[in-house]
């Protein structure tokens, strides 16, 4: 196993309960992966064991080849962007991000230099004085990413950085922290329960769900290719339909959903076998038509305005619910519609076998 | 992780360092109760139970107790209406001077009651004259003084608690109240009222244990009535010492009782937890003869109550030997205040008590901040057996803990952790210690509750080790509680005369034992004097603690 960060079969316990699972995930240099995952999942445990606050009941955590497991957070060069910022507020914003770089001995004008190098690395430049509660909460959060980024750190840690920053100002900061920590090139770790942020963030994301590994991969990779029911519903907006697996060969799959045929894509190396299955349906991969032969008959019960879209909520004869985009006035609540996948022969549909809606 | 053993060590060895401090002592009175120069023995108890003195004691110490209680929240509680919610000329200035006995130690305010409401007291004086009595219309003696000095000295629990929780009252609860039909009374009792027990029963709970343990008041001006305290202390000179053990018991038990029943009524750290949504403004009063007299009413009663503070102040200047029956001291000088800094006599008193006060205060400290670090911070096993350690001295009574200290260390039994301690200069800040430690502590630990763990880890991940991340990270955000307790553990100390008449040397006494010999020798002049030097201090440290304390 190669990679400057790995975690290797991470286990940690709390009462008996386990609340990582054997964890395995591997970082190249300068990589960002996303931890996404529901509350409950593990993801803040992970982050906790990497930065050396817990110690794991099992595994190792390597970073450059060394061992750093059993190594104290103190001595373990982990910079860390904590949730609610955890500013020193007794220090003002210059004297937070020297507090790194004086553990480490740096003193003197040197320590000067550098404190305002890493402020006006997140835009702060001339901020050395201001005490923390005088700042913003956008300011605190780019303060906390100078003193965690200030004593170069092998690997950064973000524990969900952007919940506790108003919804108008989370577009623009994570726009800004992807581009600083790309300009720094750092090996980072980030935290969060939105897809968003971690797919707008991540390189890789990593999707858990209680204390478990479920699938890593980029998000395109995610969302055209959930390796479960569980990835392919916390990722992205879908529906899921109880249907049947008629037959599967190299081209593409027939399935019937609600006495109809359909034909589809299957993920590749996937190859459904007949019987039951459960259809993760994306808005976008079935359209509204005139009901007819070949389409599932559904009436609209619900619609609402996104953009210039509308989302249709469906119900069909068989009382199966899903959701489909189309433009604003393609139907009405109350119409009868045909429902048939969109051209791209059934993309973004998925089959899923031995598991329950 | 050695880390985590050394901490795991450290709790232990605190544990037991505060046990043998603090639970100890009881113990080994509790066993010299029962254990006669034969062996076992429940004589004591038998001669404890069959004497009507004792009962007449124990039942004295309990219902002043609750009279005191009720007479302070009848005080306490409508001057924090008064100051909290309403607004006048003076409010705030008055406010702040009415919650002043909070700052008079006990002995301190026995000693101003005297010179105001004594047989020869201003006031006594005064009415003695108006009415050209031959003598005084009244005697300042009995339960019916203690009680006086009791609701002066304790109102201000109720005052402070109502105060605070009034002042972290929802306005929008009162809004709602107004927009569901309820007019003032309603809302009063159904919705102000609720939101006050919890202060009320602490106010309660802390008013009810201090009067148990008051000793100032009954020993000064307790005449023919008993209460235990002082008759433990009575036993004890007499020799009695097994008895006394016994009686030591009963009123442990009383408090324990006590605590018990309150303990329900009384929410922890309540008073002034948990500040949601926005203040009431304070009510304004239109009318201008209601406001005018609000205000004459208040500024009257902030008058009465100064009054102590006054007469002392007044007394302090007053020559030995000038003063006999005139309603006013015909004479004024500032030579007391020159004795005590010139004669060398009377500035060992004040010497003393600083240099033990300081010192009971800075272990106090120390032993909480430990505490802290151990229990809330790295989560020992046993933490909470710290925390209870800490406060279990609040449970008894001061008087209790000076005879359980005084039993223990004078004895030479090292194997048995008893060493000699009473008569040397370091029995009284020891056990002055033993006493602050409930108040500081609960400061503390209150203090380090609130700090967010995540500092301490940013600090870690920061590469600051833990000697660096106490010293730049936790001591100076706790700066605020660390000031509180130890203001708070110093004024104690500095006043205290409950432990400090049961177990000082000629060397080592204190302010409050100097008090009551010059009281003694008739020089009130100089006694007041005293008192005003611990009056000064006392109000210096308080407003030191409050001011560098209060966090930003």
């Amino acid at each position: 196993m190669t990679g400057f960060l790995r975690l290797e079969g991470l286990v940690k316990r709390f009462a008996g309960v386990a609340a990582v699972d054997d964890l395995s995930l591997s970082l190249h240099r300068g990589e960002m992966l996303a931890l996404l995952g529901p509350s409950g999942s593990g993801k803040t445990t992970t982050l906790r064991l990497l930065a050396g606050f817990d110690a794991p009941d099992a595994g190792r955590v390597v970073v450059d080849g060394e061992d750093v497991t059993r190594i104290e957070p103190v001595a373990r060069r982990f910079g860390m962007v904590f949730q609610h910022y955890a500013l020193f507020p007794h220090l003002d914003a210059g004297e937070n991000v020297a507090f790194g770089l004086e553990s480490m001995g740096v003193g003197g004008d040197e320590l000067k230099r550098r404190v305002a190098r890493a402020l006006e690395l997140v835009d702060l430049a001339g901020f050395e004085g201001r005490r923390v509660g005088q700042l913003s909460g956008g300011q605190q959060q780019r303060v906390a990413l100078a003193r965690a980024l200030a004593p170069e750190p092998r690997v950064l840690l973000l524990d969900e950085p952007l919940s506790n920053l108003d919804p108008t100002l989370r577009e623009r900061t994570r726009r800004e922290i992807r581009e600083l920590i790309r300009r720094v090139g750092i090996t980072t770790v980030l935290v969060t329960h939105e897809q968003d942020e971690a797919f707008d963030l991540g390189d890789r994301v990593a999707v858990l769900r209680g204390g478990k590994l479920e699938q890593v991969g980029t998000p395109d990779e995610l969302y055209g290719a959930p390796a479960n029911l569980f990835v392919g519903g916390f990722v992205g907006r879908s529906s899921t339909l109880e249907a049947r697996v008629l037959e599967a060969n190299g081209k593409g799959v027939r399935i019937e959903v609600e006495g109809v045929e359909w034909v589809v894509d299957s993920i590749p190396g996937r190859v459904p076998s007949p019987g039951p299955a459960v259809m993760l349906v994306r808005p976008e991969s079935v359209r509204l038509s005139a009901p007819g032969p070949g389409a599932v008959s559904a009436v609209v019960s619900a619609r609402r305005f996104v953009g210039p879209h509308a989302l249709f909520t469906l119900r069909t004869d068989g009382g199966q619910a899903f959701e489909t985009v189309a433009p604003v006035e393609a139907a009405h609540i109350g119409e009868t519609v045909g429902v048939l996948p969109s051209r791209r022969a059934g993309g973004g549909i998925h089959l899923f076998q031995g598991e329950r809606r | 992780m050695t880390g985590i053993r050394r901490a795991q060590i450290l709790g232990v060895a605190l544990l037991l360092g505060l046990a043998w401090l603090v639970v100890y002592p009881i113990l080994l009175v509790l066993l010299e109760g029962v254990h006669g120069p034969h062996g076992w023995t429940l004589d004591f108890v038998r001669v404890f139970l069959g004497r009507p003195t004792e009962w007449s004691a124990l039942w004295g110490s309990f219902w002043i107790s609750l009279a005191s209680v009720v007479l302070a929240a009848a005080l306490g509680m409508p001057l924090a209406f008064l100051f909290g919610r309403y607004d006048f000329p003076g409010v705030r200035l008055l406010g702040a001077l009415v919650a002043l006995p909070a700052v008079l130690p006990p002995l301190v305010g026995v000693l101003a009651f005297l010179f105001l409401y004594g047989e020869t007291g201003f006031v006594s004086l005064l009415v003695q004259h108006l009415l050209g009595l031959g003598e005084p219309l009244w005697r300042l003696e009995g339960a019916g003084a203690v009680l006086l000095v009791h609701a002066y000295s304790m109102y201000v629990y109720f005052y402070l608690f109502v105060r605070a929780a009034l002042a972290s009252l929802d306005a929008s609860l009162l809004e709602a109240a107004a927009s569901l039909g309820a007019r003032r009374w309603r809302t009063f009792r159904r919705v102000v009222l609720p939101q006050l027990y919890p202060a009320l029963g602490g106010a309660a709970l802390l008013t009810f244990m201090t009067s148990l343990g008051s000793f100032s008041a009954p020993y000064i001006f307790g005449g023919g009535f008993r209460v235990m305290t002082t008759q433990i202390v009575a036993t004890r000179l007499n020799g009695d010492n097994e008895l006394a053990m016994v009686e030591t018991i009963a009123l442990t038990l009383l408090a324990l009782a006590g605590l018990a029943v309150f303990r329900g009524t009384h929410a922890p750290d309540s008073p002034a937890s948990g500040r949601k949504g926005v203040a009431p403004a304070r009510v304004v009063v239109r009318r201008r003869a209601l406001r005018l007299g609000l205000a004459a009413v208040a500024w009257g009663l902030a008058g009465v109550l100064l009054l102590p503070h006054l007469a002392l102040l007044l007394v302090s200047f007053v020559p030995v030997g000038t003063w006999t029956v005139e309603p006013v001291p015909p004479v004024y000088t500032l030579g007391n205040y020159a004795a005590l800094l010139r004669d060398p006599v009377r500035a060992r008193p004040l010497a003393n008590s600083l240099w033990m006060a300081v010192a009971a205060t800075a272990a106090a400290v120390a032993l909480a901040v430990a505490a802290g670090i151990l229990s809330v911070r790295r989560r020992v096993p046993g933490g909470r057996a710290i925390e209870a350690l800490l406060a279990f001295p609040w449970a008894v009574p001061g008087t209790v803990f000076a005879i359980a200290i005084a039993a223990a260390f004078s004895v030479r039994e090292p194997w048995a952790g008893r060493f000699i301690l009473v008569g040397t200069v370091w029995i009284l800040p020891l056990a002055y210690l033993v006493r602050n430690l409930p108040i500081t502590s609960r400061a503390i630990l209150a203090g380090f509750r609130a700090l967010d763990p995540a500092l301490d880890e940013a600090a870690a991940s920061l590469g600051a080790g833990r000697w660096r991340t106490l010293r730049r990270v936790t001591l100076p955000l706790l700066r605020p509680a660390l000031l509180a307790g130890a203001s708070l553990a110093f004024v104690t100390a500095f006043g205290d005369f409950v432990t400090s008449i049961m177990l000082y040397t000629y060397d080592t006494r204190p302010v409050s034992m100097e008090i009551l010999s010059s009281l003694r020798q008739a020089d009130v002049g100089v006694a007041a004097a005293y008192g005003v030097v611990l009056m000064l201090v006392s109000s210096i440290v308080f407003a030191v603690g409050a001011h560098r304390g209060s966090p930003g």
